[in-house]
């Protein structure tokens, strides 16, 4: 077993190999090609490589431009400055013309830790998960990412890719299949069941443990796309669990969570528990720091799991 | 000309700024050293001698403002704001802690910090609408906004600049600390430019250039600053990023990082003076 690294360290392996044997990737950085994983990328292949400087809005229309003389731009930067900073530019010159650019938000969510609230993305889902044609992917480890890169470097059209900073032991299979749009069921349960993205995925494999102690039976989902999200296993999960929780890195309003919740009301309605950012802004702090404050710990979503299941079966008495 | 004293003061805290950067970084393990460090006889020439502030009342609407646009250099105001006991120095210990005051990159919420930056480039436009805002109601505090060089390469920057000269922001003076690296590497390397006074020249400003560790050159190139009408001013303070640190000089690998003991005791040893850091 070796160490562990995080999902961007895996992101900037999986560009090397996808770069040696596609000649049309490009990958673009602003100033953070140390942070972002991208700056291996650009010693071995420099000509395909261009670190725009602190121009994010130039970044992405850049590759906008380079996407239509048919390469395969990775424009990549922080979430924050990504998906926050180049919202027009993504919107207007990338989606709108529905072109081949790969947008690489680092560093998603409060586990970004101590640089605080202003590089804490916690709305990037729900920027691009709004817009048109754009299909945003969210990993869980190391080995999901590499498979998410080629998958995405596959498909045709604006992929937001979102990574994150902490190191991430593996837990998905070896032998699974990176399919854009299908959900991974990574256990089964009867009571409820659990859609995490991302780094919260680890958490929900903990919290599986600590229901399971309770007697409590909860099925797994990783959600590795939020759009188009997997409807068949939301429903699949509705109908034969009749309780769902979300759980992401992210502002509770407009990520994993909201679009659970629209295909669950529009198909078919049982009580939904989003568990995110409540709708704050993050602060300074190490990711476990701050996962316990904002209730994101695995003691804290159990108890929250275990209070919604209280009340929802008080209420279904009542019915 | 300022008298030597004056001088000796301003030389003096500039070497109890650099120690609390120092220490508040190696404390937090994590901070941005290079650039905190590049800035400090600006920021402290502008705390110290220029500003007109009251510690007591932070939000005191006469007060003069700066925004420290380059955020990720908090540490230096942070010092400063700290001995002028805007908060107290055992929050510099607490830098970038969970549930504490001082955050990874400014807040509007920490005492003495005019505005939230941190994602560059825009500081800029805030103080453009801070200074337009004084004139708008009658106010004669002057607005002071410090820029990264690397941080110039952000397009908002120049349409700023084009906003301040419209609106002949005469109460506005913009520092670029110009120490010639960003994260990554030298600003050229990444973004070749000539003329970067001859850019500013062009959009109308006025224009002088220094050396941004002399405190004598920072503080007539305010006076003249203040006196200017009509056209915002920019002072492009020549800088050494790290300056102070032996190790940290012109080394870009210490944009971002913290020392261990042993490097802290070295630097905390070359930059001499004494702190109330106990
Ligand atoms: C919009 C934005 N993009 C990227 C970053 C990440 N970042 C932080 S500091 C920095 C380099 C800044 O260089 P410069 O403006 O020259 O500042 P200095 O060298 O004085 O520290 C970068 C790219 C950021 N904070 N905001």
């Amino acid at each position: 077993m070796g160490m562990n690294i995080s999902t961007k360290q895996a992101y900037g392996k999986a560009l090397l190999s996808l770069g040696s044997q596609n000649i049309k990737i490009i990958v673009l950085d602003a100033d953070l090609a140390k942070a972002t994983c991208t700056l291996e990328f650009g010693e071995t292949f420099p000509d395909r490589f261009f670190n725009m400087g602190i121009a994010e809005q130039d970044l992405f229309a850049t590759a906008a431009g380079l996407s239509t003389c048919g390469l395969i731009p990775f424009a990549t930067t922080f979430a924050m400055f990504s998906a926050g900073r180049a919202y027009d530019q993504i919107r207007n010159s990338i989606a709108y013309p529905n072109l081949n650019v790969k947008i690489v938000g680092v560093h998603g969510g409060i586990s970004t830790g101590p640089d605080g609230a202003s590089h804490q993305c916690i709305e990037d889902f729900s920027l691009m998960r709004t817009i048109p044609n754009m299909v945003v992917v969210s990993p869980t480890d190391p080995l999901e990412t590499a498979k998410a890169v080629y998958a995405i470097a596959k498909y045709e059209g604006p992929v937001y890719l979102r990574l994150t900073r902490d190191p991430m032991p593996n837990i998905t299979r070896e032998d699974k299949d990176f399919i854009i749009g299908k959900a991974d069921r990574l256990f089964d349960g009867k009571d409820l069941t659990i859609f995490a993205t991302g780094v919260m995925v680890h958490k929900a494999l903990k919290v599986r443990e600590l229901l399971n102690l309770e007697g409590i039976s909860a099925r797994i989902v990783n959600v590795h796309t939020i759009k188009p999200i997997d409807t068949e296993e939301i429903l699949l999960a509705a109908s034969e669990t009749n309780k769902i929780v979300t759980l992401e890195d992210h502002n509770i309003i407009g990520g994993l969570g909201s679009a659970v919740s629209e295909v669950v009301t529009d198909n078919y309605p049982v009580p939904i528990l989003r568990i995110g950012v409540n709708d704050v802004f993050g602060q300074s702090g190490t990711s476990d720091d701050l996962f316990e404050y904002y209730g994101l710990g695995t003691d804290c979503i159990t108890e929250s799991i275990k209070e919604f299941l209280i009340k929802k079966a008080v209420l279904n008495k009542k019915n | 000309m300022y008298r030597q004293a004056e001088l000796k003061i301003l030389e003096e805290k500039a070497k109890l700024v650099r120690r609390y950067i120092i220490k508040m970084i190696a404390n937090a393990k994590s901070g941005h050293p290079g650039g905190s460090l590049s800035a400090v006889e600006v920021v402290t020439a502008l705390y110290y001698k220029i500003m007109n502030i009251d510690p007591h009342n932070p939000e005191w609407e006469d007060r003069d403002r700066f925004i420290l646009s380059k955020g990720h250099a908090c540490p230096v105001i942070y010092a400063v704001l700290a001995d002028l006991k805007y908060f107290s120095i055992n929050d510099l210990k607490e830098l970038r802690k969970i549930g504490k005051l001082l955050q990874g990159h400014p807040s509007i919420k920490t005492p003495g910090i005019d505005m939230a930056t941190g994602s560059l480039g825009q500081g800029l436009s805030i103080a453009n609408g801070m200074a337009l805002g004084g004139k708008i109601n009658g106010k004669t505090y002057q607005v002071y906004a410090l820029l990264g060089d690397g941080e110039l390469q952000e397009g908002q920057i120049w349409e700023a600049v084009m906003s301040a000269y419209h609106n002949k922001l005469d109460n506005l003076t913009v520092f670029v600390d110009y120490n010639k690296l960003q994260l990554d590497g030298s600003c050229v390397s990444l973004k070749s430019f000539s003329g970067l006074g001859e850019k500013w020249r062009a959009f109308g400003w006025s224009v002088i250039e220094i050396d941004g560790h002399n405190f004598e050159q920072i503080l007539s190139a305010i006076t003249i600053a203040k006196s200017t009408k009509n056209i915002p001013t920019v002072i492009i303070a020549n800088t050494i990023k790290g300056k102070g640190v032996s190790f940290m000089e012109n080394e870009v690998a210490w944009h971002g990082g913290a020392t261990d003991d042993n490097q802290l005791s070295i630097a905390l040893n070359e930059i001499g003076g004494e702190d109330a850091w106990v």
